[in-house]
């Protein structure tokens, strides 16, 4: 059976949405589209069929740089032994209240 | 989804071996996440026979979703009323969504989705076998529904707990929205049992003709299963086909006495020491003719596929050339 080649030059998109003005833009999967406004259109299609958002963006996958999961521990780690980064290092005496 | 061909191997799943010992530290480090329950990320190490068997699992099941249109689609046209074309339309537009969402999925895997849609369209990749059956009538529509995304879900919600993150992630879209596939089917069938003698004919025959199929849906029985261990052990698979099938038997039996039908099962009862229902033997040797490419509509739904993206191309032809040509007109005006 011959077939036509497939999606093989429409460029890989990330897709984000807001559920909710005044939320975040959340990642919520990928597509393949041949331009920004097909991509956007197609999101529309395909993320937001039950009123999920109100807002889309897209951004063409290679331009992402993400950090390599091989520096997890030099990039994260020295975060961990820093705990007087976090309120509940310090004691206040309960007479304070909320603070 | 629909899948029982996630136990089904293909061709690229006959290399597929997994060699012990001589664990590396990247290995190691895999293991000891599997077993802690964690989640794998794209990005992260992790064996080949693992990327394989997800590239396998996850593409098999998208196809399912796409091949999956074509029985409901048959009905787009025919449907009874403007309500129920409305819901059919629905219903198929979030198949072709979940094939997508599953694609993507797949493709963080460093699959290709030209090359797995080769391999549908080949013949190569397996898909659910329950779409190699043919809709004969409007209650078939609601019987898909009820029963075949029925046992889908039973499925699919082990799977949001699957050890690979995107899979996982997709599988969690899909499960919100195939509860309203299986509610219409059923709530369509309700008004047809709430109509003529030949209407509740149309949905007992349904029912007849789809009962054992859908049984067949959780793949073959646990000692049959090869595949089923090691998926267990990668925190792929996390309920056997067994269990799972027995889940949707005991959940449907109610479902069935409500609606009106019988299931076609004479050794279909209670076993109260079991605390579950005992069943008939399926015909595992008419389900593996059917997986071989033997059904009655095997060569059918590959052709509808084939000749619906052929027919397609010119439109990603256009798509392309126009992009190209607004970037041209983009670059000429900033010059």
């Amino acid at each position: 059976m011959s077939t036509a080649p497939a999606l093989k030059d429409w460029p890989l998109w990330e897709v984000f949405v807001r559920s909710k003005q005044g939320l975040e833009h959340k990642h919520c999967g990928s597509l393949h589209a041949a331009d920004a406004a097909q991509a956007l259109h197609m999101a529309r299609d395909v993320y937001t069929r039950r009123q999920e958002g109100v807002s889309i963006w897209v951004v063409p996958s290679a331009s992402i740089t993400a950090s390599n999961p091989d520096d997890k521990g030099e990039l994260f780690d020295p975060a961990a032994d820093k705990i007087y980064r976090h309120p509940t290092f310090y004691e206040i005496p309960e007479e304070v209240g909320h603070m | 989804m629909y899948t029982q061909a996630m136990d089904i191997p293909d061709e690229s799943g006959k290399k597929l071996a997994v060699v012990p010992g001589a664990a590396s530290e990247q290995e190691a480090a895999f293991e000891a996440r599997i077993a802690a329950d964690g989640r794998i990320e794209p990005q992260d190490w992790m064996p080949e026979a693992y990327r394989k068997t997800l590239v396998r699992q996850i593409s098999q099941h998208a196809h399912s979703e796409i091949v999956g249109m074509l029985p409901e689609g048959n009905w787009i046209s025919r449907a009874p009323s403007l309500k129920r074309k409305a819901i059919l339309i629905a219903k198929v537009q979030d198949e072709g969504g979940h094939g997508l969402y599953l694609y993507s999925a797949a493709e963080t895997l460093g699959t290709g989705r030209d090359e797995m849609l080769a391999g549908l369209h080949s013949g190569k990749a397996k898909y659910s076998s329950i779409f190699n059956y043919p809709t004969l009538n409007w209650a078939d529509v609601g019987v898909i529904g009820w029963l075949v995304d029925g046992a889908a879900i039973m499925n699919q919600i082990p799977l949001c707990r699957c050890s690979y993150g995107p899979y996982a992630r997709a599988m969690i879209r899909v499960c919100k929205e195939e509860s309203f596939h299986q509610r219409q089917g059923y709530e369509a069938l309700l008004v047809m049992m709430k109509g003529t003698d030949e209407q509740r004919a149309m949905v007992q025959d349904a029912v007849n003709r789809y009962w054992w199929k859908c049984l067949a849906m959780f793949g073959p029985p646990d000692a049959d299963s090869p595949h089923s261990a090691q998926g267990m052990r990668w925190g792929i698979k996390r309920i056997s086909n067994d269990e799972l099938r027995q889940k949707f038997i005991d959940a449907t039996v109610p479902q069935a006495k409500v609606l009106g039908v019988t299931l076609p099962d004479p050794d279909l009862k209670w076993n109260e020491e079991r605390g579950h229902y005992d069943y008939g033997q399926i015909d595992w040797a008419e389900f593996w003719n059917t997986v071989e490419g033997n059904g009655p509509c095997n060569k059918e739904r590959l052709a509808t596929r084939v000749k619906a993206h052929n027919d397609g191309q010119w439109v990603r032809d256009a798509a392309l050339a126009y992009a190209r040509k607004q970037k041209e007109r983009q670059v000429k005006e900033a010059a």
